[in-house]
């Protein structure tokens, strides 16, 4: 059904209020025209009276008496196709890239439906990163949704680039993609970034929506639904092996809360909404493996703590949803380690499926190693370095060693999962034997020398 | 018929045309007959909390009040099932979850062997039994309902039933099949409430012998992301040694319920040798599941526990996470429009919390048997601080306290439980229970609690000043602790042995650190042997690796007092 309409009673940001007309459905797409522009909108309440519509796009200088709105009868859906790879797209799934239209007949509701969980597969096959806190001690599965919490002042970009460019999934599956969503980042970040992609010759089989920082916080919302409708159909309709990309969720959280604030709803924690938990698990839990379906779709979410602290509400309900998290730390990219992954908060829940026993009590012992030379670190910086016992300067020369071989690896270069676990059990030989506690005594004998 | 006047979210509000609405009953919302509960009513319009997800809806569309209360159906099919927080089947939906589907929870054609207990002429009361059907190797007991009873005119002899046949008749023409109902928001019945002084073991060392819980009795797992909740409540649905399983998954991940699905059918119950499925029943309700549903499934889930509890049943039940479930409701009370108290929980948030837990205990069923349900809770604090409203309520209405550390679970110590935060009230409660096991437990477990607390006093001093620093007699005290944590508080939960532990040897290991400490305290008080000598014996390593032997043999006491007998014979500065 097709209505259109004139007028608003009332302007607020980017909410409208009209009066309620017949037929109205909650939830609907929309078009509203004023002078020579065409916004996407939304209907996000409806009572007898009024009806709230939310825009999509900038609103600046919008006048309501000249308004037009066009009811669509249709949920908020974007086209999607096979041919959407190798090109870049707005948050409304058109593209930017002046290489034509997308023609397909396929329109997909950007809200997705429920994934049944108890038609889900567990996911079990690792995915190579090449990165060797990842994939050693941090194992990325597919069908995983395993994010990455950023600080500000690492080159965060360059990692992303670097996983986009160096995933692969072990398989016989010859289809595979990666959907990229840039959320409110910097036009020179996203361009540096696309451009190093391209420059892999990986562009082919990737697909980017952007909302760059200088557009309407409502398409910062839109871009993850987007990136995960196209994702979704690639995975379960075309059995392509999915990896997404979402980078930054911090700012799709900063603009969840500005809409929310518009909408004078109650703040909860630092003004963020109270469904924030709920909104975030629609994005997050699109991730999986369905039963009888050769696809899967995995996620990289991406987002930067807010003053470093793993606390704040946006990585805190992300930790929450999500299967463990890969830390960044700046202390460790100004000792000049990158990646600066800091392995002790990072977790990967839903590695024990993807590897084998051996590298379970190799990671272990790796794990408690680096914690204990974390302590002794702290120690030495109070007793000093002679005050040490054997044992400790051991363990703090195992520390150190760990952060320069085995964190510490370059932009280009993409170690086997072989090449890491090696690295690995000689830095555990510069402990005492006593001290290898979770490993067997055949681990022991096989491999430490 | 009512109208929709009004849509937000999950909130929608409806004119009436005449019905007179009764609180909590359930509509049909919509040309789809979204599923609803009516949350509050006036004489023109009600509010209804619609379970399902409400786009597409339209003003005008019809609302239809169902008369009854939102309810579970409780009959044999229950066991090995999944089902979202309303009691549908998630097998038998498709593989997206379809709105306004109503699939029946039980499965209507599957025949049952039915025996008999009662025959006729007999008297029966509610809540007694009338026969059972085996269900798996559960005795599924087939009762009447509360405020039936009467005497016995018809009951079909033993033979294959499905769960609509009439099985039996009273006198009263009552007719009586296989399928009770309950509306879930209301405790079942029972006769009295019991004191609960049975531990329910659950295999895992720190729980069982330091801060154990009751049949019966209450638990919180708080802690941060990461530290491990999941996973321990995994551990508990497998290894404790409850009759039934009730798990829910309110609000957390969708692979969580899929690897419970794919794993408990391969495990073994490891004291009947069955299926770990066949006791267990799911009920899912992940993150991106209906907020609304996920606020439903908890009392969902408790009703069915209560409903096997009442069959005499020990009946356990996880709820992961509470946290969420009280966020469902600060959500729909939000929508709602009522007054936020703290951090936008409604001021009704203790209340609701203390009511579910209450739902918890052992107590003398109907038919005069004794049943259990424990009810173990995860709590998710933001950020990790306990001083939150949902952990802060909760610690009010729990008898123990399993306080998951982030640190802990850094150095992958799992389970990461923070022995010096957590308690149990249970500990003297159960302790006839471990005497009839062994007469010192007691002496063993304060023993164990006292080390851990000196050792963590000595602990802040290593942090400042290295283990060095301290006299012989206090690093003996850190290193028999760091052992303990090595050999008995750490736990691996994937290790085919180390997973459950029973009790009688976690006794045993206590006993054999125990042992040691007096060797040592005795190496070093007569010849003053340094602890850097008593730990470094070969001993030492063979203790440490114990929990992974399925059985301790006796020898390794004699090694012990070998080794340091030997000692203090030979050893001179």
């Amino acid at each position: 059904m097709i209505i259109e309409y004139e007028g608003a009673i009332e302007i607020k940001g980017s909410l409208l209020a009209f009066e309620t007309i017949e037929g109205t459905i909650y939830g609907e797409k929309l078009f509203i025209k004023w002078k020579d522009k065409k916004l996407h909108g939304r209907v996000v309440e409806l009572t007898e009276k009024v009806t709230l519509i939310e825009l999509l796009g900038q609103t600046e200088g919008i006048e309501n008496n000249r308004l037009r709105v066009r009811f669509t009868g249709k949920p908020f859906s974007i086209p999607v196709s096979e041919r959407m790879l190798g090109r870049t797209f707005n948050a409304f799934g058109e593209p930017i890239d002046k290489l034509g239209n997308i023609i397909t007949s396929k329109e997909a509701n950007i809200n997705g439906n429920t994934i049944n969980p108890a038609w889900r597969n567990f996911p079990k096959n690792f995915i190579h990163t090449g990165i060797s806190a990842i994939d050693g001690l941090n194992t990325l599965v597919k069908g995983q949704k395993l994010p990455i919490f950023a600080v500000s002042g690492v080159p965060t970009d360059k990692l992303v680039a670097q996983l986009v460019k160096q995933i692969k999934i072990p398989g016989d599956n010859p289809k595979s993609a990666i959907v990229l969503g840039i959320i409110g980042i910097k036009f020179e970040v996203a361009n540096e970034l696309i451009e190093n992609i391209k420059a892999s010759g990986n562009f082919q089989k990737t697909a980017v929506f952007i909302s760059l920082a200088s557009e309407s916080c409502v398409n910062h919302v839109l871009v993850p639904k987007a990136t995960l409708t196209l994702a979704e159909y690639l995975a379960f309709e075309k059995e392509f092996d999915v990896v997404t990309v979402l980078y930054d969720m911090t700012n799709y959280c900063d603009a969840l809360r500005e809409m929310s604030s518009r909408r004078d709803e109650i703040p909860g924690r630092k003004g963020y909404p109270g469904y924030m938990y709920s909104d975030l698990a629609t994005i997050y839990e699109r991730a999986g493996l369905i039963k009888g379906k050769n696809g899967s779709l995995t996620q990289i979410p991406v987002l930067t703590m807010p003053d470093d602290d793993i606390t704040h509400p946006i990585p805190d309900l992300t930790g929450y949803i999500t299967e463990g998290q890969i830390v960044l730390d700046r202390g460790l990219y100004k000792k000049g380690i990158s990646p600066p992954i800091n392995i002790l908060p990072s977790l990967s829940r839903l590695m024990n499926q993807g590897i084998s026993k051996l590298q379970r009590r190799w990671a272990s012992q790796i794990y408690s190693a680096y914690a204990k030379s974390k302590r002794v670190e702290m120690l030495a910086a109070i007793i000093g370095e002679s005050e040490l016992s054997k044992t400790d300067r051991k363990y703090l020369k195992f520390g150190q060693s760990f952060e320069k071989e085995f964190l510490t690896q370059g932009e280009e270069e993409n170690r086997s999962i072989e090449e890491t676990t090696q690295i690995g059990w000689q830095l555990l030989s510069i402990l005492p034997e006593r001290e290898l506690t979770r490993l067997t005594k055949e681990d022991i004998g096989t491999y430490i020398k | 018929m009512a109208k929709i006047t009004y849509i937000s979210g999950p909130i929608i509000k409806a004119s009436l045309e005449g019905e007179s609405p009764k609180l909590l009953e359930v509509a049909f919302v919509g040309n789809s007959q979204l599923i609803g509960e009516v949350v509050t009513a006036s004489r023109n319009s009600i509010t209804i909390q619609v379970y399902e997800t409400t786009d597409g809806l339209k003003l005008g569309e019809p609302v239809k009040l169902s008369g009854e209360m939102l309810k579970a159906i409780l009959a044999p099919g229950l066991l090995g099932s999944i089902y979202d927080g309303i009691e549908r089947p998630l097998k038998k939906l498709g593989e997206r979850i379809e709105k306004g589907k109503s699939v029946f929870p039980i499965p209507k054609d599957k025949k049952w062997e039915f025996t008999p207990i009662k025959s006729i002429g007999d008297k029966i009361e509610e809540g007694e039994p009338l026969g059972y059907v085996m269900e798996g190797n559960i005795k599924h007991f087939i009762s009447l309902s509360t405020g039936i009873k009467g005497t016995i005119e018809e009951i079909k002899p033993k033979g294959e039933y499905s769960v609509e046949e009439t099985i039996a008749v009273l006198s009263n023409g009552t007719k009586l099949n296989m399928i009770q109902e309950w509306p879930v928001r209301f405790p079942r019945k029972y006769k009295t409430r019991l004191n609960p002084d049975i531990p329910l073991i659950t295999g895992q060392r720190i729980i069982d012998f330091l801060f154990p819980i009751a049949k019966g009795g209450t638990a919180s797992i708080p802690g941060g992301f990461g530290t491990g909740k999941t996973i321990l409540q995994q551990t508990l649905a497998k290894w404790c040694d409850a009759d039934i399983i009730v798990y829910i998954g309110c609000g957390e991940r969708g692979n969580e319920m899929t690897e419970v699905l794919e794993e408990f059918p391969e495990l073994e119950d490891p004291r009947t040798g069955k299926k770990l499925i066949e006791r267990t029943i799911l009920i899912a309700n992940t993150s991106n599941m209906p907020v609304s549903a996920r606020e439903a499934s908890i009392y969902l889930g408790i009703t069915i526990a209560e409903y096997f509890r009442d069959m005499g049943y020990h009946v356990a039940l996880m709820a992961d996470s509470t946290s969420r479930w009280a966020e469902a409701m600060r959500e729909l009370s939000t929508r709602m429009g009522e007054l936020p108290i703290e951090e936008g929980f409604p001021a009704y948030l203790s209340s609701r919390i203390a009511s579910v837990y209450e739902r918890g205990g052992f107590v003398e069923t109907l038919s005069g048997h004794t049943g259990s349900l424990s009810i173990i809770g995860a709590v998710s604090p933001p950020g990790g601080d306990f001083s939150e409203p949902v952990t802060r309520h909760t610690r009010r209405f729990t008898s123990v306290f399993w306080a998951l550390d982030k640190e802990l679970a850094n150095a992958r110590f799992y389970p990461a439980i923070n022995y010096t935060q957590s308690y149990s009230t249970y500990g003297e409660t159960v302790r006839k229970w471990w005497e009839g096991l062994h007469k010192e437990w007691y002496e063993l477990r304060s023993w164990m609690m006292k080390l851990l607390q000196e050792d963590d006093k000595l602990q802040r001093i290593v942090k400042l000043l290295g283990s060095e620093a301290l006299p012989e007699k206090q690093k003996l005290t850190v290193e028999i602790c760091k052992i303990a944590k090595e050999m008995f508080l750490q736990q691996n939960a994937f290790n085919p042995v180390d997973a459950f532990c029973s009790p009688e040897k976690q006794i045993q290991l206590v006993q054999i650190i125990k042992e040691l400490n007096d060797y040592w305290e005795i190496c070093l008080k007569e010849k003053a042997v340094p602890v850097k000598i008593l730990k470094e014996q070969e001993v030492v390593n063979e203790i440490v690796k114990l929990r992974f032997k399925e059985k301790i043999s006796e020898n390794i006491t004699d090694k012990i007092k070998e080794t340091y007998e030997n000692l203090l014979k030979n050893y001179s500065e």
